[in-house]
């Protein structure tokens, strides 16, 4: 095994000649990709990107820095109408993406600041608690539309001279790689090493000179930020917001995505998200699978109430985040490195 | 008009106290936060339902089979999944409760669909037994305040004066040391799941003539009794009494005085106020955490 003896092999982006080449195939995939595949599958990989976004976030909270977050939907709630309002005003995209993550990071600090004396069921309520208030407030705020939500208009993206959706495939493209490597880099640095040390042991890391109330409300403003900017995504999306899709089922779909990917990674928040975004689409059309379908439509027409058959979709999940706590911690990033170091000693 | 709100205040706090009181039995004894409480309660009411309605059951004898059910739900979540786990963190523990929770909801969605149920029993929330020209008590509230009353004093007996309660509390304090004196600690912990999801049941079936019974009825009173048992210190079972009464008083005084529109919102504010000043509850001791 190779051992690092300079910093800079630590930090740098692509540590060996094959990482360097794996990162060109995905970007030229990802660039290619619209020639490739049906419009459709184009919103999906867009529906990915946004839930890599949130994961990412959520995974530099509780996987990096420890501190448990039940409220993220609140985050990209507070985005998506950020964004939806700036938009309506006509600012220009970059600023939107922007001010939607920092009024996100702004709320997010806000919220770390009673944190840092919380830890863990007190935090879990604290967090579960905003996120159920914010969607209340705004289903209350007549500005944004209440309850029933506002349409978000559509960005100017003629100049680049491709059809709408494949523009905006390549705008969520382009925003999930730059914050990938963004949060790759984050964790490579002071800051990640100080989140890590915090996770570890708090007591430990004050003692060697980490401003813990610094460093959590810190660690809560970076998640929100990543929060904010799924949320701009997601009103660009769906071209509509309102407050019912930001319930307490998200947030916990957003924990799910990145238990399932692996907690403290960030190829595990991708996995996760991607596996996750996948997995959801797909069980929405369990009764299409051939032979398992038509067992299942007849045993829901014995035993269940066939209108509540999408029911099934909140089993697999759940059974889904039981059998990753029970059987693989680490998530899917636990078993692609126990893969990897199989097969690197493989034929013997 | 203070009289009436004051009456409804103990009514809303009643429930929340059973609801607080049945995480607070499990917080105690193994120290996971208990996400999939309300779903259990939803699910143990829904089998209250079916024996009434569409088996014929008189109520007591639904109420018992109800209660049943519930003790093994609760022991089965123990034994079958809690158990399983391989000494997960605290975030692991909430993550599997968790997805507890979104089975049953699935199953419950799946299994009764999601359509809004009536759902009465013999004491109506119509009916009026007292009225002055200041208040009226409904037999709704009469029964809901009697039957806190009596699990409260079911609890405190049972660890008071009984031999399980007295391992409960056993294991509560220290579950090795407990094992080493001959007490069979996981069946221990899978009754006290088992009790809690009694309690959780008897809330949901006192929720549901008020709300109406879906799937998602439990979701606010689980956030209202998860609130009023870090309000009163996530391990004391008086705290949790309290903070359930002291959460209905908040929110019903601020419901009538200041805004109807953000009482859901009041009450969590001010636990987030509570654990800022707190963060310990308040009947809570605060451990300083030894490293």
């Amino acid at each position: 095994m190779k051992l690092k003896k300079h910093y800079f092999e630590d930090i740098q982006l692509f540590p060996n000649k094959a990482s360097i080449f794996w990162s060109l195939v995905a970007i030229l995939f990802l660039a290619f990709l619209p020639g490739l595949v049906k419009t459709y599958y184009l919103s999906i990989v867009n529906l990915m990107a946004l839930n890599i976004l949130v994961a990412l976030g959520l995974n530099l909270l509780v996987g990096n820095t420890g501190q448990i977050s039940l409220g993220h939907a609140g985050f990209v709630a507070i985005g998506a109408y950020a964004a939806a309002l700036m938009l309506k005003a006509g600012l220009p995209f970059i600023i939107v993406l922007l001010g939607a993550g920092t009024v996100a990071a702004m709320v997010g600090a806000i919220l770390g600041i009673p944190s840092f004396r919380l830890e863990g069921p007190y935090l879990a309520i604290a967090t579960l608690s905003f996120g159920m208030a914010v969607t209340i407030i705004i289903g209350r705020i007549d500005i944004l539309g209440g309850r029933m939500g506002m349409s978000v208009p559509r960005i100017d993206l003629s100049w680049t001279g491709l059809k709408y959706d494949i523009a905006l495939y390549y705008v969520f493209a382009l925003i999930t790689v730059i914050m990938i490597i963004f949060t790759r880099n984050i964790l490579k640095s002071r800051i990640g090493r100080a989140f890590q040390a915090i996770r570890d042991s708090d007591v430990a890391a004050s003692v060697v000179g980490i401003l813990l109330a610094k460093y959590k409300t810190f660690s809560f403003a970076i998640s929100a930020f990543y929060a904010g900017m799924a949320g701009c995504l997601w009103a660009l999306y769906l071209q509509f917001v309102n407050p019912g899709s930001f319930n307490f089922m998200m947030s916990i779909l957003f924990l799910a995505t990145i238990v399932l990917g692996g907690l403290g990674s960030v190829t595990g928040s991708v996995m996760g998200a991607i596996v996750m975004t996948w997995l959801s689409l797909q069980l929405e059309k369990i009764v299409e699978i051939p032979f398992f379908g038509e067992v299942f439509v007849t045993f829901t027409g014995y035993f269940m109430n066939p209108s509540g058959i999408a029911n099934i979709t909140w089993v697999a999940t759940g059974l889904i985040l039981i059998a990753v706590i029970i059987f693989e911690p680490m998530g899917l990033n636990g078993l692609w490195l126990r893969t990897k170091r199989y097969w690197k000693l493989w034929p013997f | 008009m203070i009289a009436q709100i004051l009456i409804n205040a103990v009514v809303a706090g009643s429930i929340y106290a059973l609801m607080a009181l049945a995480m607070v039995i499990i917080y105690k004894a193994s120290e996971i936060p208990n996400f999939a409480q309300g779903e259990m309660a939803m699910i143990s009411t829904y089998i209250t339902f079916v024996m009434l309605q569409v088996y014929g059951f008189s109520f007591y004898p639904a109420l018992l089979v109800t209660i049943l059910f519930a003790f093994i739900l609760g022991f089965l979540f123990e034994f079958a999944v809690i158990r399983r786990a391989k000494d997960p963190n605290l975030l692991g523990y909430i993550i599997i409760t968790l997805g507890f929770q979104m089975v049953l909801f699935g199953l419950a969605g799946w299994k009764w669909g999601s359509d809004q149920r009536t759902f009465s029993l013999p004491f109506s929330s119509s009916s009026v037994i007292f009225r002055t020209d200041q208040y009226a008590i409904t037999e709704h509230n009469m029964a809901s305040i009697i039957i806190a009353i009596l699990v409260m004093a079911g609890l405190y007996i049972l660890l008071k004066y009984t031999r399980l309660g007295l391992a409960m509390k056993a294991i509560q304090q220290n579950k090795n040391a407990a094992r080493f004196n001959g007490i069979p600690a996981d069946r221990i912990m899978g009754f006290s799941f088992g009790i809690s999801a009694i309690v959780g049941a008897v809330a949901g079936i006192l929720v549901a003539p008020v709300s109406t019974l879906d799937p998602t009825m439990m979701w606010d009173p689980l956030l209202k009794g998860f609130a009023a048992a870090v309000l009163g210190g996530m391990k004391s079972l008086p705290g949790a009494i309290i903070g359930g009464l002291l959460l209905g008083l908040i929110e019903n005084l601020f419901g009538y005085y200041i805004s109807l529109e953000f009482k859901a919102v009041v009450a969590f504010a001010i636990i987030i106020l509570v654990l800022f000043v707190k963060p310990s509850g308040l009947l809570g001791k605060h451990y300083t955490k030894k490293v």
